[in-house]
Parts: C-alpha cells; structure tokens; sequence
C-alpha cells in the first residue's frame, strides 16, 4: 500500500494548486502517516477495532487519489423534504452546492482554501492522512449575535462511481458569541468499499450553542472514521447525537474540552447493527475548567455478527472543581455471534466532583416478553417494542422537536 | 537524631531492620545465579530446566509499559536474587532450634510463632528474604492429609503435584514480571488440600523483606482438590530503606470440582517516606483457575503500602457454574501509585463473577482502578457484577477507573456502576456534631465505605486491617 500512497499523493499534489506552506504541511503530515500506517489494534485507542486489519480485509487496491475536476449530478430525491433546512452537498467528496436561502448572508461565511494547521504532535495517524489528502479546507463561521433560522444539513453523498478509494474532508464550524447552530449531517452512500476520513473542528464561543446530528443511516459497504474535536468556552453547549447504523464500519470520535466555566457537553448516540458491521463510538470529554458538565447516554441494539464497541472517558483536570460528569452505556445483544465491548473510564484529579458510569449489556427480559405476551402480543411484537422503547429512551434526549420527530421517523421508532 | 528515627518509625511500624547475617548470593541476573539458587534449595534437575527456559525467554522479552505509574528503570543486574539468613541455611527441625532474632522479629510484626504454636489458631508459614524460616501446626494438617509447606521442601518432597500444577495457570510464556519470577524465584508456600477436606483452620504467609538491595520473589502454589475448602492468608512488610525494592510474586490458584479457595491479602510494604523516596515496588502476577465444575475462588485484598501497586488479582472460570470473586480496597496516601484491579474470564457455562472495588487516595497519591470482564462465546448464560467507587481526599491526588468489558454471548449479562467523589461535608458535620473530632469522623466514614470489603476478611484480619485503614490515612485531613 505504501508504494501506492506515494503515487498517488505526488499525482494529487501535480494535479492541485496547493500554496507553498500548505504543500510543505502536506509533505510533513504524509510522512508522518507512512510513518505510523493505518492505526492496529495494538494501539490502546484501537483496541476493540483493528482499523489495519478491517482496511486489508474490506477494501481491495485502495487508491488515495481522487479526481475532483468534474462536477457530480446531484440527485435531489435524496434530500429532506419534510422540513426547511440550509444546505451544503458533498458528492465523492467534492462540494457541489453551499445554500442558505433562509439566513441573513452577512451573518455566515464561509472559507475555503484555508492554510492548513502545522499537525501537532498527536498519535493519531488518520489526521496526519486527512491533512496529507484534503483537498479543500472549509470554514464555516457564524456570526456573533446570530441564530441560524433552520437547521443547516450536510449531505455526504457518495455515487456508484466511487469504488475502493479514499475520501479526505476536513470542516471547522466556529461559532462566535452568542450564536446559535443545528447541524444535521446524513449520509448517503450508494458507493462500494471505500475509506472515508472526515475531520471536524468546532470551536463554541461564549454563550453558543451547538447542536449536532449525525446520522449514518443507509446500509453500505465503507469504512468511516470521524473525528470531531469540539472546543467549548464559558457557558456555551454542545449536544451531540449519534446514529450509528448503515455503515460497515464506522468510528465516531469525539474529543470535547470544556475549557470555559459552567459549559456542558451532551452526547448520545444510538447503535443499530446487524449482518457484520462493527461500529464504535470513542468519546473524551475533558474537564477543564469549574462547575462544567457532561451527559453521555449510549444504547446498541445488535443483531446476526455485528459488533459494537464504546470507549468513553471522562478526564477531570485538578483545577475542575464542581465537576458533574456522568456516562452510561447499554447494550441488547439478540444473537449468539453478537459482541458489545466497552471501556468506560474515569481520570479524574478534582476533589469535589461528582462522576459515576454505568454499563451494562444482555439479552432482552423474557420476563418482560412474557408480560406482553399476556398483553395479548406475539412473541416478535413484544421484542419490537421492549426495543423500540430502549432506543426511544435516547432518542427522546433530542431537544430539537423538528429533528428529534425526523429521526424518529429515519429510525422508524413509535411514540 | 534517635528522636528522627523514632518519628519516622511512628509512621510504619514495621519500618525497623533485623541485623541477622545472611548468606547472599552475588548481585545480577545470569545462569550462575539461577543455578546458584537452584543448588541452594537442592532442587532436582527439572525445575533447573524450567528456570532456565523461562531466562532463555526473559532475554528476549520487554517491561510491560501500559500501566499509569510509571517508575524509573530497574537496573536488574543490581538486585541481590537470594538472601537466607545464615541461621536457617540448614533449616530448623522445629520451632526451639530457630534463631531467636528470627523469633524477634516475628514477634515485633505481631506473628509470635512460637505462641502460635500454642495456641489454637492459624498455621503461619514465615517467609524471610528468600527462605521460608518456619512452618508452624504441620502435624495437626499432615492429619487431615493438608500439606502446607514452602514450596522449596514441596518440590523436593512432593514432586509430582509440583511438576503439574506449577506454571499451569501463570505459564513461563507469560508477562515480564511472571518470567522472571519462574526464572529466579525463591521460596514461597505450597498447599494441596486432598480431596473432600475442609482445611481445619485459616493457613497463613507472612512475608518480610529485610536484606537491603534484595528483591523478594516468591512464587505460592495453592491446589484444592476436589469438593476441599482453603482460606488462606498472606501479610507483607519490610524495613524502611531509602531505595526501591522490587517485590515479583507469582501466586497460582487451581480449584479443581466443587472445590473453592479463599484467598486474602493485607498488603502493607513499605510504601516510601512522605516525599516518595523509598518504598516497594509491588509488581506481582495472581491468578486463579476454577478447573473444575463449581468451583470457586475469591480474592480480598487490603492494598495499604508499597511505592508502586502494579497487580490483578485474576480468575479464570473455566469449569462450568464456577464463580470468581474479587473484593479490593486500596489505599494510597504520600506519593503512592497504585494500579491494581481484577480479571474474570468466563469461559464454562452459568459461570459467575462480582467485583467490589473501593479506592481512596489522598495526598498526592494516584489510584486506577483497571479490570477485565471477558465473556466468551461459550460461556453461555454467565453474570458479571462489577462496582468500583472512589473516593478521593484533596486536590492533589487522583482516582481513574479504566474498566474493559467484553461481552461475546447474548444469553450473558454484564453490569458495571463506578463513582468517584469525596466524603460529604454533611456526612462529616454530622459525625462531629455528636462529638467526634474531623480525624475521628473520617475514620468512621471510610470505614463505612469499606465496611463491604472488610466484611469479607477473616475475622482476625479483619481487626487489623480497619486499624490499617486508619493509619494509612493519617495526616490526609485538614
């Protein structure tokens, strides 16, 4: 693979008019990532998922480059229909379309083609490849004072054209003060077997908030990976939810500093796998500062081989005093071949705090079956609803009603 | 200058140093060693053989480096491997023929062997440096066919259970600390409870660490045979010394059908002065087999000293409706770390595992609790029930939960609940509005706390660790 990644960033960095500093990045951060590979399990971060190991054996001849010269045909069928929202289209990651009809245009803006940041040293060897292969570096800023009227949707939408290749992004969304966001993200994949590596970078000002949805819904054959690296000042909040479902595999990773006083961080997310997928969810909310909090609420529903695994820690500074920070994840397994691995971890160097977390994973009551068979349903309905209402537990966290009825109906969940 | 020295011993009591001459075999780690320590227990050739594949093996191996405390180098070519006082270098027919310093300095740790021997009780098997000095109540055992001895006479009185159970269930393919214990351990206690006996009375270790610059290396064997039961005992100490000493045990725990061993530890090595300097690296593998169908094995331990605690307790449930129990407090105060924790591998049927973890750290202390959960595709219909609380005192110190849980099988359940936070200031106005002074409330709370764990203590143990919890926490408030 290392002879091919060569090839194809030289033909990548032939093919672009990158700056000079944004080259020289490139160079350095590629080096880094033949440097360390793609992460293995023996990283304690990759433990329960063997990124190295599923790459070699989901995708065959993986190729880096990616020709973005031609614009993409967007299907519009695939768009939400049942509410208003802002829109910006990704197609086999190039961007076909940025639209805010509802907000006042003087209140957004966006960049593109920014310098990239120096890769600091970090052990995480996907971000060295997103900064090696990223074609445009987007920045999304909202305004000071500003609340986006409807909700913004990114759409990630690869076509059939795209076999066995990788796709970079990397986004920053900033929120100035006082400023107000909900971003929804789904994806839509019609492609096969290949690597997606999508950076974000939110940094939530005084007094914002931040609500995040991202939704990977429709059954697929790529190999995802996440990174959401989330800044938090005073008072701000960020709610993050998670639906973990279509993909083959997808890791969501989630580092949130709470480095303002009295700022929160909420984040939930919801697995729903069945055939062979393997998903994980990998959270850090670090405590950084006094009277922050934090909420995490994770639920799988597993079926036929699959496999979901969830890493949440919660680190707590010595200066974070006042911290409440609270973790819970849970898991039906309803196969034999089923497996739910967790680490739910705790570092915690502040006296006066309050952290617990919880885990706990089995299969589904038969007491509780047997209740609602006498109720009148049949077996299968009965499994139905005990389900439908351990996932709805999460989904009800949603403090969006439009979004929170939309994913309902996306998850179809009844009320 | 005296005053100092009693000052410092107010701190650990069991800080003094017995001048007792001692053979030692030179410092390092090489193939002379091993075999110098292999002619000194006069062992047969096999065991030299077994010594020297798990070197072979250390040679090509590295220092695991995962864990959080993380310690300076060990130079292990400036360790001392053997040190035997010189009195017992032929060991002692009974009691009357032992060195009276030896007896001593029992009887300051509050182990009067001779009393003991007297008096109904517990049989206590005495560990000095690298050689076991004193078995006490064997005829009362031999009766009931209990074989408690150290592991150096069993190897060369009863071979066989030796030869087969011995690495079995901490094989020399295990980790680095392991290998180097099959490599260079010395002595350590052997038990075999023959089948369908319940062991009349609470069986004993107590280990001391006295030579300077030594390691302590003692590997314990404990066999129950099938339908038996075993409570075993095991208390630490070690002089006050300015540098770090390492202490590698290995313990090996096989439970065969219907069988269960209890096994107990109150730890309490010299844990360093208040700036951290000194103290006992704790470094020691313990891991427990339920062989056979409902067995059981369950580990207490009291984790008051050392420098660095680096341990896991484990039990392997293989038999079918086995059950593994793991119930820890941990204390850290001054600049002690400690990363200790269990693991429960479940692989037979309707297998059972609980875990009660209870940590509290104060000064600049850091404590992790860290633990495995592995349920495998077999182990159809197994429970797992872990609860770890922290409770932490002041803003120096740390407490990290690091649990890992893997659930492989649906008919399984797992649950886990962790908390982590400090003794209530309600909780502590209330105990002093009726009169206790802020030390005294403390005490009370943290019992409290503990009160789960320490329950699970035998009775006489029990006393002494309450005693030791208080101790340990001297000076932590206000």
């Amino acid at each position: 693979m290392e002879e091919q990644l060569k090839i194809d960033f030289e033909k990548l960095l032939e093919n672009s008019n990158f700056s000079k500093k944004n080259v020289e990045i490139k160079r350095k951060s590629f080096n880094n990532f033949i440097e360390k590979g793609f992460p293995n399990r023996r990283q304690e971060n990759w433990k329960f998922s063997d990124l190295n190991q599923i790459i070699s054996k989901n995708i065959k001849n993986l190729s880096f480059y990616n020709d973005l010269s031609k614009p993409n045909k967007i299907d519009q069928s695939i768009f939400i229909d049942s509410l208003e929202h802002n829109k910006i289209v990704f197609i086999n990651g190039r961007i076909e379309k940025i639209e805010f009809d509802y907000e006042e245009k003087n209140k957004i803006e966006i960049l593109d083609d920014l310098v990239l940041e120096k890769p600091n040293n970090n052990n995480n060897s996907l971000i060295f490849l997103n900064n090696a292969f990223v074609c445009k570096y987007f920045k999304l800023i909202v305004k000071k004072n500003y609340s986006l009227k409807k909700p913004l949707f990114i759409y990630n939408i690869t076509n059939k054209d795209l076999v066995s290749k990788s796709i970079n992004l990397k986004v920053d969304v900033l929120l100035e003060e006082n400023s107000y966001l909900k971003l929804v993200e789904l994806s839509n994949d019609k492609s096969v077997t290949n690597f997606i590596n999508i950076n974000y970078n939110f940094d939530v000002q005084k007094n914002s908030i931040l609500k995040n949805y991202k939704i990977d819904n429709n059954s697929n054959s790529n190999i995802k990976y996440y990174f959401n690296n989330i800044n938090q000042d005073t008072n701000s909040v960020v709610e993050v939810f998670l639906l973990s479902s279509g993909s083959e595999f997808i890791k969501n990773e989630i580092n949130c500093c709470l480095n303002g006083k009295y700022a929160s961080a909420f984040v939930n997310g919801v697995f729903i796998l069945n055939k062979s997928k393997h998903h994980e969810i990998k959270t850090n909310i670090n405590h950084l500062a006094e009277y922050t909090k934090s909420y995490q609420l994770i639920k799988g529903v597993l079926e036929d081989n699959s496999k979901a695994v969830y890493q949440g820690k919660i680190f707590v500074n010595s200066k974070a005093q006042k911290t409440d920070g609270y973790q819970l994840s849970k898991a039906i397994l309803l196969n034999d071949n089923t497996e739910f691995n967790t680490k739910p971890e705790l570092e915690i160097y502040a006296d006066d705090v309050k952290c617990s977390h919880g885990s706990a994973s089995g299969n589904l009551n038969e007491n509780l079956i047997f209740y609602l068979q006498t109720r009148g349903l049949n077996y299968q309905e009965a499994k139905k609803l005990l389900i439908n209402g351990f996932l709805l537990d999460v989904v009800e966290k949603i403090t969006d009603s439009e979004i929170k009825k939309l994913i309902k109906n996306i998850m179809s969940l009844k009320q | 200058m005296r005053e100092k020295e009693i000052a410092k011993l107010k701190d650990y009591k069991y800080g003094f140093a017995t001048d007792i001459e001692s053979i030692k075999a030179p410092k390092g780690l090489n193939k002379e060693i091993i075999k110098f320590i292999s002619e000194a227990k006069k062992e047969p050739k096999w065991m030299l053989d077994w010594r020297m594949k798990a070197y072979e093996r250390l040679k090509n191996l590295k220092e695991p480096n995962w864990q959080k405390p993380k310690y300076p180098k060990i130079d292990y070519q400036d360790i001392y491997y053997y040190s035997a006082p010189k009195s017992v270098s032929e060991k002692p027919k009974n009691l009357d023929e032992l060195d009276p310093k030896l007896l001593e300095t029992y009887k300051k740790l509050g182990i009067p062997l001779q009393e003991q021997q007297r008096l109904n009780g517990i049989a206590v098997d005495a560990v000095f440096d690298s050689v076991s000095v004193a078995t006490t109540f064997k005829d009362k055992l031999n009766d009931v066919g209990v074989i408690f001895c150290s592991i150096s006479e069993a190897i060369q009185k009863h071979p066989g259970l030796v030869k087969k159970y011995i690495g079995s269930v901490i094989p020399l393919t295990d980790h680095y600390f392991a290998t180097l214990n099959s490599a260079v351990f010395t002595d350590g206690s052997f038990v075999y409870i023959p089948p369908g006996v319940k062991c009349p009375m609470e069986l004993s270790t107590y280990f001391r660490i006295n030579a300077s610059q030594t390691g302590q290396f003692e590997r314990t064997l404990i066999i129950a045979d099938k339908g038996s039961y075993v409570s075993y005992l095991e208390g630490c100490t070690a002089p006050m010394r300015d540098e770090n000493q390492l202490h590698a045990a290995n313990v090996e725990l096989v439970a065969l059908d219907d069988a269960e061993i209890k096994y107990s530890t109150v730890q309490n090595w010299y844990p360093g002065d208040k700036d951290g300097k000194g103290g006992i690296y704790n470094f020691v593998t313990k891991r427990g087999l339920c062989k056979g169908v409902n067995s059981k094995i369950s580990w207490t331990q009291v984790e008051t000293g050392s420098a660095i605690t680096w341990k896991y307790p484990s039990c392997v449930l293989k038999g079918d409706n086995s059950s593994g129990e793991f119930y820890s407090i941990a204390i850290t105060n001054n600049h002690q770390k400690a990363d200790t924790g269990t693991k429960m591998i479940h692989l037979g049927k309707n297998t059972k595992s609980k875990i009660i973890s209870k940590g509290i750290s104060a000064g600049f202390s850091d404590m992790t609790y860290r633990g495995l959960v592995d349920i495998s595709l077999k182990a159809k219909n197994s429970r797992n029930y872990t609860q770890c609380d922290s409770l932490l005192m002041g803003n120096k110190c740390g407490a990290h939960t690091v649990p890992y849980i893997k659930n492989k099988n649906s008919e399984s359940n797992i649950a886990h609940e962790a908390t982590t936070s400090k003794i209530s200031e309600d909780q502590l106005h209330y105990c002093q509005q009726r009169g206790l002074n802020p030390e005294e409330a403390v005490g009370l709370i943290v019992n409290g706390f503990c009160k789960e764990v320490l329950q699970q203590l035998p009775m006489e143990f029990a006393v002494e660790a309450q005693k030791l919890v208080g101790i340990s926490l001297e000076g932590s408030v206000g």
